[in-house]
Order: structure tokens, then sequence, then C-alpha cells
């Protein structure tokens, strides 16, 4: 009996130890999370990019930057698009966000600035003049709100553009559409032989959007919108939406999106390799898959099949044919939760690091147009010219550059348009059915 | 009569302590009671994720228990629920007697049915999303039209493909359970059954069956509720779309909470979650009968 005594009291003793130990070292877990991502070493700032097209050159530029900057070196990790922007939102609403905020202006930098999570730089750009006068001004004003900078421009102008195969087009003996009946009739041209008139990433949703921002701008002109992202009520019943949806739904009627539309996700790039294989004959899609194509079809590219062109008018429309939709650029904003160290570090990158000669070479031989002044000769003998002057006029020349409206919206909205736009492409529901259930999410 | 009763001391002091639970039942409060009861106090809260969380009453409960994408997603848990059921539990019951005979090549098989089970979902979904791409998967590269369908941006096929993945990765797992079941039972139960003429039908209806209750229940709990955390497969093969076809409830409570931002609702959804599977366990254990502790072995 007193020997089972003695052992119990032991077992509870070594029973109790453990749990002790076992506690403890839940509490190490969960203390050690968020000082151990915030800051990889003292003074370390940390970036978090997007895969793709800039991927390289950015790789780059922090490679530089860190081996000049031993003591203000910057970690820098990559995420597909989707992912990355959940992952950011939970990571900045946590309190473990990068010091390097990856974004696109609009209502998603609003709802940080709301919530205190960014830097305001004006101060910054003031006292750095050189700074400011890089950048094109209408580019840089999409970083401001409320007459004050949250963000910097990064990288290059992003219009959304009408690529075509034009291999595919000879072959059927086409011409690019230059109105919204040229391109209607283009598809049952098409069909025909066989191609598929359209690719569309439409898995992505935001793809979709690209048809209905345009389709609205050449109806309507820019002020539909305009009207929206101000929360007026009632702004979805303009009548160019509801053409517009109809225009779209038209055209999923005819069959001018390529077969199984719906699944094919645009972060996986099947939708530019549609085009480039002669699956498809023409993408509207953004700027950007310019260099994701020059790299995955370089042959594509260089021999000169790929063909853009501006988004077709559409008849009896108000909107310019010179407008543009699009991203005018990504931006760096800078976490009002880093440290001081970490602050100072991303500062003086912004200052230095970004856009030197070399990192501005390297944006345009990538295929890309940066947002900074003075480079028109540098486009001019670059061997993407054509697309890059292009790109650099259009977006130079544009009455009006709308935000992508997913960007430019606040989250909630955005991504209610955006589950209700692909309805309207699958033919859920109808256009009045859109109109009501969106102008139900203005102000939220 | 005091020797029964002292045994019966000895039995209980012999028997496990008390702090043995301890080391679980603190990963098991930390982790799933703790969180749990946070899930709970934010459905009464409206939270965007980024600004303070303000209390708000009931409103996310009723934005989600009237938002008719809730009742779909409902629906479409049920169906998925369903025919996984329908089309694993026979499969991996007959597999799992199939691969407990000692034969050779049986083994062999069994290695190769036990395949899908090193992968992870995400690999098998980005694996079947690739295949069964209309234009450069499976259908096109082989030129054969019947596989070239949109296996998944057609909404009457996706729910059925999605099936299908799911069993092609869940089968193997159950087999295994029905396997390590049947090689339980004592063979002198169908020795018995050998002399008294019953061939191998009634053998597998009157002997195997029955003896394998426990191991259905296993499995059929597992594969009932493990269907309410299917998510990490179907998002990555379909994102819940075409539209809302393959939206079913954890991912509808990802997307509001993580895409939509209105974490309040997230949880109010994460709350119906568990008591939905909190239900179907108790459910299925229930139809197992009161007496779990019964040998299902010869002489229960």
């Amino acid at each position: 009996m007193k020997y089972q005594m003695k052992t119990r009291k032991l077992r509870t003793a070594v029973m109790a130890i453990s749990a002790a130990a076992l506690s403890v070292s839940l509490a190490a877990c969960g203390s050690s999370g968020p000082a151990g991502s915030t800051s990889a070493g003292s003074g370390t700032a940390t970036m978090w990019g997007l895969t793709g097209g800039n991927q390289p050159v950015l790789q780059k530029s922090i490679e530089a930057w860190n081996s000049a900057h031993s003591d203000k070196t910057i970690k820098l990790d990559f995420f597909a698009n989707d992912a990355y922007k959940t992952k950011v939102r939970t990571a900045v609403g946590a309190g473990e966000g990068p010091t390097f905020i990856y974004g696109w202006g609009g209502g998603v930098l609003k709802s940080y600035v709301d919530a205190g999570q960014v830097e305001d730089l004006s101060d910054f750009i003031k006292e750095n003049p050189k700074v400011k006068d890089r950048y094109l001004p209408s580019v840089l004003k999409n970083g401001e709100l409320d007459g004050k900078t949250y963000a910097l421009p990064n990288n290059n102008v992003q219009p959304v553009v009408l690529y075509y195969n034009k291999e595919v087009f000879n072959k059927v003996g086409a011409e690019a559409p230059k109105t919204w009946d040229e391109l209607m009739a283009l598809v049952p041209k098409f069909k025909e032989a066989g191609i598929a008139p359209f690719s569309l990433g439409g898995q992505s949703k935001w793809p979709d959007l690209m048809w209905l921002e345009y389709l609205v701008d050449r109806i309507g002109g820019p002020e539909v919108f305009a009207n929206i992202a101000a929360n007026k009520p009632d702004a979805w019943s303009d009548p160019a939406v509801v053409e517009a949806l109809t225009k779209i739904q038209e055209l999923v009627d005819a069959g001018g999106f390529v077969n199984g539309f719906s699944s094919i996700a645009a972060d996986s790039s099947a939708d530019q390799a549609l085009l480039y294989t002669g699956k498809a004959a023409m993408i509207l899609q953004g700027g950007w898959i310019y260099q994701g194509m020059k790299k995955d079809a370089g042959d594509f590219v260089t021999s000169g099949k790929l063909g853009f062109t501006t988004f077709p008018t559409v008849e009896g429309g108000k909107g310019d044919p010179a407008n543009v939709v699009g991203n005018p650029s990504n931006f760096w904003s800078i976490s009002s939760k880093a440290t001081q160290e970490e602050k100072d570090a991303a500062l003086e990158y912004v200052k230095d690091g970004m856009f030197t000669d070399a990192n501005v070479q390297d944006l345009i031989n990538s295929g890309a147009v940066p947002v900074v002044q003075g480079i028109e000769s540098k486009l001019e003998a670059s061997p993407d010219k054509e697309f890059l002057t292009y790109v650099y006029g259009m977006a130079k020349n544009a009455p009006d550059f709308t935000l992508s409206w997913d960007q430019a919206l606040t989250p909630a909205q955005g991504d209610a348009m955006l589950t209700n736009l692909d309805q309207i492409f699958l033919k859920k529901i109808t256009p009045e059915q859109f109109v009501s259930t969106m102008n139900a999410t203005i102000g939220k | 009569m005091t020797t029964t009763s002292s045994i019966r001391r000895g039995v209980r002091d012999a028997g496990p302590s008390g702090w043995l639970a301890v080391p679980a039942l603190v990963f098991f409060l930390v982790f799933a009671v703790v969180p749990l009861l946070g899930v709970v106090f934010l459905s009464f809260t409206s939270w965007d994720g980024l600004r303070e969380i303000k209390l708000s009453g009931l409103s996310s409960w009723t934005t989600v228990l009237t938002d008719p994408v809730t009742g779909n997603a409902l629906l479409v848990t049920a169906k998925i629920m369903f025919f996984s059921f329908m089309v694993q539990a026979p499969i991996s019951l007959l597999l799992g007697v199939f691969t407990a005979g000692g034969q050779k090549y049986r083994a062999a098989l069994a290695v190769l049915y036990f395949l899908p089970l090193l992968l992870s979902s995400a690999a098998v979904a980005i694996a079947f999303k690739a295949l069964l791409d209309p234009n450069f998967g499976l259908g096109a590269g082989l030129n054969l039209p019947i596989l070239a369908q949109d296996w998944l941006g057609n909404s009457d096929l996706v729910l059925f493909v999605v099936v299908f993945v799911i069993a092609w990765q869940f089968v193997p797992f159950h087999t295994l359970i029905y396997q390590g079941g049947v090689r339980q039972i004592p063979t002198s139960l169908y020795e018995a059954a050998e002399i008294d003429g019953a061939g191998r039908f009634r053998q597998f209806l009157n002997i195997t069956l029955p003896q394998l209750k426990y191991t259905i229940i296993t499995s059929s709990t597992l594969m009932v509720v493990g269907s309410l955390a299917y998510f990490d497969l179907i998002f990555v093969l379909t994102a819940g779309g075409p539209g809302y076809s393959t939206r079913l409830l954890p991912l509808h409570m990802y997307l509001t909470g993580f895409k939509a931002n209105d974490m309040g609702a997230a949880s109010a959804l994460g709350v119906i979650l568990i008591v939905i599977g909190l239900a179907l366990a108790l459910l299925l254990q229930r139809l197992g009968g009161k007496n779990r502790n019964a040998s299902q072995l010869e002489g229960a």
C-alpha cells in the first residue's frame, strides 16, 4: 500500500512537470511567432512580391541592393497573385505583415489607411523631391488619398490590351476588330475554323471584369464607374451597366469564349497559352502578359505574330475610344507596424534602390514600361519598341485611366462584384439581377 | 464478496491515472476549445480583419441565414457527402476484403492502390486540374473527344468530377481500415461456416459484414464528417466554381472570411459547421448501438 502511494505520487509529479513543460513550450510558440516574422535579424526589412512578369526584375533589384547595403538588407519572398491578396491582408490584420506592402492603390489602399496600417509618406517625398520628380504625375496620383501620399509606384504601367494572334487572323483572313459589331462578326468566322475567338481565365474571375470595365467605359464613359466608386445610391443602375452585361452575355451565347473558360485560372498563365498556341484568336488581358509571353513563348513574340490593339468602340457609346482601364502601376506602401530600423531601410531602398538606371533598363528588357519620366529614347532602342511605345502612348494620351474596379472598390464590394460577374458569364443571373445585387453593396 | 470488491479496487487503482489525459487536454483546450469560443464570440461582431472588432449583435447571423448562397453551400455539402459516401463506402469495403487475402498478387496490387495516400491534396488537385483541362488536358492530348469535356467548367458535371477526385484520393485510406478489420476476423468463423456449407457470398454477408460493424462505423464517421472538411482539394481544383456549383460550406466560410473580409459572417458559418459536424458524429455513434465496448470478435 505504502509502495503504491509512493509510485502514484511520483507519477503525479512527473505528469505535472511534463504538463508544465508542455504549457511553457506552447506559450513559447505563441510568442515567438510575431517576433520571428517581423524582424528576421535586426534592421532587415521584409518584402513580399508577386510571381510572374516582374519577378526576375524585382529579384535582381533587391539582390543588387543587398550586396551594396549589408546593413540595410531586404528579405524578399514571392507569392502568386490571388494567394498574395488573401495572405497579405490577413497578415497585416494580425500585425505580421511585411515592411513593404505591395498594392494597387484604390479601395484596398484606403482600407489600410483607415486602419492606420500604412505610413504617411507625404513628408518623405517632400524631403526627397527627386523621388517625386521621377514619376509620371498621373501615376503618382494613384497612391494619394485626401492629399497625402501613402503609396509609391514601383514598376510599370499595365493598361488592359486586346491581344491577337496574327497568324490565326491571316489564316481566317480577318482584321483586328475596331467596333463591337466587327468583333461579334469575327466570332462565327473563327468558330468555323475550329479556333476559339477569345481566351479567358474565368476561374480567376478578375479577367472577366476587364470586359465589363471596357464595355461600360465605351458605352457610358468613365463617369459611370466614378459614380459607383463614389458610393452614390443606385449608381449601378446606369443603363450603360445593363447594356454592357447584355453584350457580354450575347458574346457568351455566340460561343465567343473558349471551351471551359470558367475552369481556366489566369495565375497559371493557361489563358495566354491558348493565344500563343493558336487555340484561341484573341485575349483581353493586362499589359503584364506581354512579359509572360515573351518569357514562355519568345518566338511567338519576336517573330511578330503577336498583335495588339485597343478595345473596340461601341456604336452610340459616349466613352472616348482612347480611354484606358487597367492598373496605372503597382505600389509600395510601408507598414506602420514595422520597427524604425525596418522603415529606415525600406525608405532608403525606395529612395536609392528603386528605378536605378539598371532597374529601369531591366524593366524595359522584360517588356514593361516603367512609370518614370524621360524614358522615350530607351523605349525606342528596345527590341520590343513596338509594344512598349504603344503602351506608353496609350497610358500617356489616355483622357481617362480607370483603375481596375476590384481594386478601386472596397474589398467587400469588389468580392461581391467578381462573384456576381462570374454568374453573368455563366448565365446564371440576368443583368438586372446583377444591378440590384450590386446596388445593395453601395456604401459597404 | 470481499474478494470481488478488493479485486475491483485493485483494478481501479491499477487503471490509468487521470493525469495521463493532461497533455492531450491542454492541447485540446488551447487549440480547439479556446479558438471555438473565439469563433462564437466573433460571430456576434463585425470585423473586416483590419479595423477594430465591433459588437454587432445578430447582424452577422441574419446576413448568413438570409443569404441564399449559404443554403446552396449546405446543399452542395450534403450532396458531396452523400455521393462521396455512396461511392467510397462500397468500393473501399470490397477492396479492403480483397486486399486482406494473403495472395502475393493481391499484396502487389494493394501497394499500387495505396499510392494516392502518399500524395497531398493540393498535388492531387493540381494534377487532376491539368489532366481534365479541355484544351491542354488528357482529352486534347490523346485526341479523344469523349475525354475533352469541360469537366470542371460545366455546372452539371463538376460536382461528380469532384466526388470522383475525392474518392480517388480517399478510397485507399478507407481500404486500409477495412483491410485491417477483415484481417482481425478469426478464420475459425469461416472454417465453421464452410463446414456448414456456406458459400463465399454467404460468408461475406453473414460473417464478414457483421464482424466489420465497428470498422464500418469508424470508416463511415470519417467519411461523412470528413466531407465537412473538404477544402484544400476543392479550393485548388475549382475554387468553388463555376459559379457556386462546388462552393461547399468550409469553402464558403473561407471565401467569406478571407476574400470578402467579413469575419463576423465567416465565424457564424464556422459555428454552423461545428454544430453539424458534432451532430453527425454523435448520430453515427448512436447508430452503432449503445454498448460501445462489446467485443466484435469470437465469443462475444
